[in-house]
């Protein structure tokens, strides 16, 4: 239908503006009024942190470009001119290579809050789902980017990343070298992974879009994985949720500066400081901190295809996962054996991040499996029996009254009518 | 928690169980604790320690070893004023630069706008004059090694005898903090190698020290700055976050 | 967002009394300066960072030998990727262009201003059009040089003078002087 937007907006200029293009009362509606389950924790503020580090990472990336030069020759003292002589060229990379770090460590902890408070049960399945694209896409993105500065690390890092896909039956060799655009990693190989580096982070803000939509239809979680039911469950997203994202965010910045600032090489390999070298492996390769648990899965196979398909099958679980848990309960709070199996899986991730750092002999090899073991047996396993065989608590009949029988009032909160509990199917 | 502190304690045991593969021979010493101006977050430079570890750099390292990031205009950040930084690039000759009018290459004296002077044309005349090794570019020596300045410092003081049986290699020299105790560097710094003109007396751990200073710098010329704003930018967001959070706190406190 | 939020929403019931209502005004007050601070403070270097950078600036200055430059000839060189024009003049010349009267000129300036004092056969420009930066034609002896026998601006007909003053539009402004200095008579450094 055809007409302007009958827009609230007093402001004559803004009025004019919304009624021809009701952004405004868009963004009112979805960041405005929005409402909001008002129990939200500090954990609910990090996909506004991961929203606000992909905008700094592009930020800092655009003025990183104009003054880098993708060729085998070039790149390395390019990077090196943009650390001495570009105005705060030092900034911009260092802000940009800890950005990477610190987007990890910020999705990382978005994703345990989804699986702690059960954030990927119905109605949210495809929420998640489209969070782990983001994260898939996150990875080629930071693996790509790791090559550019053309080190040591870059090279053999792309080196051997790219040589996981020959493991790959018959035609694997053709798509490395297709992916290499030669018969090693090259010229054309750098060449178009900063294409893709700039490309792919544009495709990430798409899906998070799509992601936030999602969010927005189905309404948030909240710690006690309730669904909202009356208007007293929740509160307007501004101001509280703005102000609460923007403790988060000072934050998150404070942590941000210490290390750009104090310790900018920390998360970094002293090795890809020297130039790259075709002809000499560093001794000991090992990629960025947050490939480190997937890493120590690929080498807890002793086989390549099997190794390479255990890897990718790490992530691939994650997009069933909302099948695979068959209780009916989100929240961990609730669930008193599941609340215990989610730090074992945490530990299990940091055994293996642990593991990937060290050289694949003796005692290594062995924590590798066995918490390799453990994460696929958690998802695999122990999740689908855990519904049967587990008893929840009780669970609070709102969330305005978590602890009285019975709340206050009746009727439908304002939350869109998907929201509403259900049994998770069975699988 | 319980379960998960059970498998905490079953991945710690696991240790025990196997047996340690690998016999750990000739690993390089664990590097000794030095202290340095420039550490923690409100470290500087010691200017003096710079300019001494310059004229070691120049008078030992630079024969075999290039800077290929730096220029000599660089200089200027460890206290050599404009003029001083043009003699010192005056006094060297860099080769290959220019050319006449006929267009062959001529020898002229560097300019503070040039790169520090490389001593190989190439990688293959670099090898040849070294015994087969390759002297690594210093430009980013101190972030490319595991312990930064303290390496470089305490390789350079890292020279002894080889062991009593030790097999050394044809032209490899005894190095304890060097990964497999052989280096093909012979060692550079003798006490008494250069003469400083601030009277400082040059011992091997004092030249060692000054060249390690002098490298940190050529490695993170911003460093100073870089702490600086730091400091300045900490403080601004702690501050920020204590604003925002009594703001929070305001707003919320209708919330129940 | 924030456009949106001090009119159109509703704050949840329970507003508080007068002091707390002045209190939180200043705290929000403080919170939105230091942010409007924060985000400046960060936008800075993105934007400082296409200033030219140090290598840029170190390339400053070059050395031109005259001695090769007979009279009447002209040389470009480059400064800062600029051209820059070399002209040795002849004695002819140099008596036409300081007769000219200064009320004949569009950017009237006397050619004893545009040179260095006891080298007036030496005129030394940035060879770069006042009217939309192309490089006009002269220094070859084959090149058109315009009815003042200087320079002629081949995209839109502009003209010189031997002394680099425009005497023909469309360029609004005499050919710009370079900084340089005479090193002996026959070297100059130009930056």
């Amino acid at each position: 239908m055809a007409g302007l937007h009958q827009s609230d907006f007093k402001n004559p200029v803004l009025n004019w503006f919304d009624s021809r293009m009701p952004i405004l009362t868009m963004m009112q509606k979805e960041y405005g009024t929005f409402p909001t389950p008002k129990n939200f924790n500090y954990f609910w503020n990090f996909g506004a942190l991961a929203m606000i580090n992909l905008v700094i990472m592009i930020a800092t990336g655009i003025f990183l470009a104009m003054n880098y030069t993708a060729h085998t020759s070039m790149a390395f003292d390019s990077v090196e001119r943009i650390m001495r002589d570009v105005n705060y060229g030092w900034l911009l990379r260092y802000v940009h290579a800890n950005g990477a770090s610190m987007f990890f460590i910020v999705t990382y902890i978005h994703i345990f809050r989804a699986l702690y408070y059960g954030s990927y049960k119905a109605p949210r399945e495809l929420l998640f789902m489209l969070g782990v694209v983001i994260l898939l896409l996150m990875m080629a993105t930071a693996f790509m980017g790791y090559v550019l500065p053309w080190g040591q690390m870059s090279y053999w890092g792309a080196t051997v990343i790219t040589n996981l896909f020959s493991a790959i039956p018959v035609v694997g060799e053709s798509i490395v070298t297709w992916l290499w655009g030669g018969f090693s990693v090259d010229n054309p190989t750098l060449n178009r992974f900063f294409s893709l580096h700039y490309l792919l982070p544009f495709m990430i803000t798409g899906v998070v879009f799509l992601h936030i939509v999602a969010l927005h239809i189905t309404g948030s979680n909240n710690p006690l994985g309730i669904d909202v039911k009356t208007p007293q469950d929740t509160i307007p997203f501004h101001p509280y949720y703005t102000i609460k994202d923007s403790v988060g965010i000072c934050v998150f910045l404070l942590v941000f500066a210490i290390v750009v600032f104090f310790a900018p090489n920390y998360m970094g390999h002293p090795d890809n400081y020297i130039p790259a070298n075709p002809l000499s492996t560093p001794a000991e390769i090992v990629p960025e901190w947050y490939f480190l648990p997937f890493y120590a899965i690929l080498r807890s196979v002793p086989s390549k295809l099997g190794g390479v398909s255990l890897m990718f099958g790490a992530i691939a679980v994650l997009f069933v996962l909302p099948w695979l848990d068959t209780s009916p309960v989100r929240s961990a709070r609730f669930r008193p054996i599941y609340r215990q199996l989610i730090w074992v899986l945490v530990l299990a991730l940091f055994v293996l991040g642990f593991v990937g750092a060290h050289r694949p002999e003796g005692i290594w090899v062995v924590l590798g499996r066995v918490a390799t073991a453990y994460y696929f047996l958690h998802f695999l396993v122990l999740l689908p029996l855990l519904g049967k065989i587990e008893k929840p608590l009780p669970l609070p009949e709102s969330i305005s009254s978590p602890v009285l029988p019975r709340g206050p009032g009746g009727g439908g909160g304002p939350m869109p009518h998907g929201a509403t509990a259900k049994p998770m199917e069975k699988i | 928690m319980r379960l998960a502190l059970l498998a905490l304690g079953a991945f710690l045991a696991l240790p025990a169980l196997v047996p340690t593969a690998r016999a750990q021979v000739m690993d390089p010493e664990p590097l000794p604790k030095m202290r340095w101006s420039f550490d923690g977050p409100f470290g500087t430079f010691d200017r003096a320690a710079e300019q001494r570890g310059l004229q070691v750099w120049q008078e030992v390292c630079s024969n075999c070893h290039s800077m290929k990031e730096a220029y000599y205009r660089n200089l200027t950040g460890i206290g050599l004023s404009a003029d001083q930084v043009k003699a010192f690039a005056a006094g060297i000759t860099i080769t290959g630069g220019a050319t006449d009018d006929s267009g062959q290459p001529i020898d002229r004296p560097a300019l503070p706008a040039d790169h520090f002077r490389t001593p190989f044309a190439n990688e293959k005349a670099a090898r040849a004059a070294n015994n087969g090794a390759l002297p690594p570019d210093h430009s980013l020596i101190e972030k490319a090694r595991e312990g930064g300045a303290t390496y470089i410092a305490a390789l350079l003081e890292g020279y002894r005898d080889p062991p009593a049986g030790m097999k050394m290699g044809d032209g490899m020299n005894y190095n304890i903090a060097f990964e497999g105790r052989q280096i093909a560097m012979a060692q550079p710094l003798h006490d008494g190698q250069v003469t400083y003109s601030d009277g400082t007396p040059a011992t091997v751990e004092q030249m060692s020290r000054d060249v390690a200073t002098f490298l940190t710098y050529m490695a993170n010329p911003e460093m100073e700055q870089r702490k600086r704003m730091g400091v300045r930018i900490v403080l601004f967001l702690a501050g920020m976050t204590v604003v925002t959070y009594a703001v929070k706190r305001k707003i919320w406190s209708d919330v129940h | 967002m924030s456009i949106t939020s001090s009119d159109a929403i509703p704050l949840a019931p329970g507003h508080a009394g007068d002091a707390t209502t002045t209190k939180r005004d200043f705290l929000k007050l403080v919170a939105a300066a230091g942010a409007a601070i924060g985000v400046g403070a960060i936008v800075w270097p993105l934007v400082d960072s296409m200033n030219p950078a140090g290598d840029v600036l170190a390339l400053s200055s070059v050395d031109v030998d005259l001695k090769s430059i007979t009279e009447g000839m002209g040389i470009t060189t480059v400064w800062r990727g600029k051209p820059i024009f070399v002209r040795h003049r002849t004695a002819d010349e140099i008596k036409t262009v300081e007769a000219v009267p200064l009320n004949q000129l569009i950017e009237p300036a006397s050619d004893q201003s545009r040179i260095k004092d006891g080298h007036a056969q030496w005129i030394i420009l940035i060879g770069i059009c006042t009217h939309l930066g192309c490089i006009p034609l002269g220094n070859k002896p084959t090149d058109p040089r315009g009815e003042w026998g200087g320079w002629f601006c081949p995209c839109h007909g502009s003209q010189y003078d031997v002394s680099g003053r425009v005497r023909h539009g469309p360029a609004p402004a005499n050919l710009a002087l370079p900084p340089y200095a005479f090193e002996s008579d026959t070297k100059i450094k130009i930056g």
